[in-house]
């Protein structure tokens, strides 16, 4: 049971954060589309990081607390599902303050022409 | 490169990102500082146990602090090497500068997020 550790690390994570998506109404599970091309370059850059500081021996993995599943440059698939894994939590909990205190982040739909140009619009020039 | 070196790069390279590369101006955002303070405190406790357990362990020679995990100090916090807040900072704000940068373009800009639930039946506020 030891070799689930780093990935029991990691499901704590997602099952800590999935009510944001269902009580906070997150929303980003939802916009998988935007959340897999915000994420891909990311993991990329960090999984090549990742391969320098094995391949320098910055770092090591134990293999009693890892599941052993290596990629090549001796990558373990824990460490490709950890560059998943945060930033989905941190688009999580971004979209979590931002449905509770709805401060702008430059992204917001442009305001309804039809609705009363006063109303709750926080877009550009608005609050930061 | 050592870890240390790497870092601050990662830090440098994640705030031109977000400035100058995608323009998205998190680092000028409310919305950003906050998330990224909840966010910090869990990833010191999720970092401190694969660190602390010792599921990842640091080469001395890379590091600015010792072999040893501590709670804080030589070179540690809650643990783990300091180098990794700043790979976390990067992480996160790159992530995000991304996250925005396609909504922004148009890429499932809706749905947006909230109310949350414990707002409904009450007036928009």
């Amino acid at each position: 049971m030891s070799h689930l550790v780093y990935l029991a690390v990691l499901a704590a994570c997602l099952v800590g954060t999935a009510w944001l998506e269902v009580v906070v109404r997150t929303r980003v599970y939802r916009r998988w589309r935007r959340l897999v091309v915000a994420i891909g370059p990311v993991l990329v850059v960090f999984v090549v990081w990742d391969l320098y500081a094995i391949h320098r021996g910055q770092w090591t993995f134990d293999s009693r607390y890892t599941t052993g599943l290596l990629l090549p440059g001796r990558l373990p698939v824990e460490e490709v599902a950890f560059f998943v894994v945060v930033p989905l939590c941190a688009v999580l909990a971004f979209e979590a303050v931002r449905a509770v205190r709805g401060w702008p982040a430059g992204d917001e739909p442009a305001p309804d022409p039809a609705a009363d140009p006063a109303s709750e619009w926080h877009g550009e020039g608005g609050p930061r | 490169m050592s870890y240390t070196a790497l870092a601050v790069l990662a830090v440098v390279a994640a705030l031109v990102t977000d400035l100058a590369v995608l323009r998205t101006g998190l680092v000028r955002r409310r919305a950003f500082w906050v998330s990224y303070a909840i966010i910090v405190v869990f990833q010191l406790i999720t970092n401190g146990v694969l660190t602390g357990v010792r599921v990842v362990r640091y080469n001395p020679a890379a590091i600015l602090g010792s072999a040893h995990p501590q709670l804080l100090g030589h070179g540690r916090v809650a643990f783990a090497p300091v180098e990794d807040l700043g790979f976390g900072f990067a992480l996160v704000l790159a992530t995000l500068a991304g996250w925005v940068y396609w909504g922004r373009r148009g890429l499932q800009r809706t749905p947006t997020a909230g109310p949350p639930r414990w707002r409904d039946g009450s007036p928009p506020s």
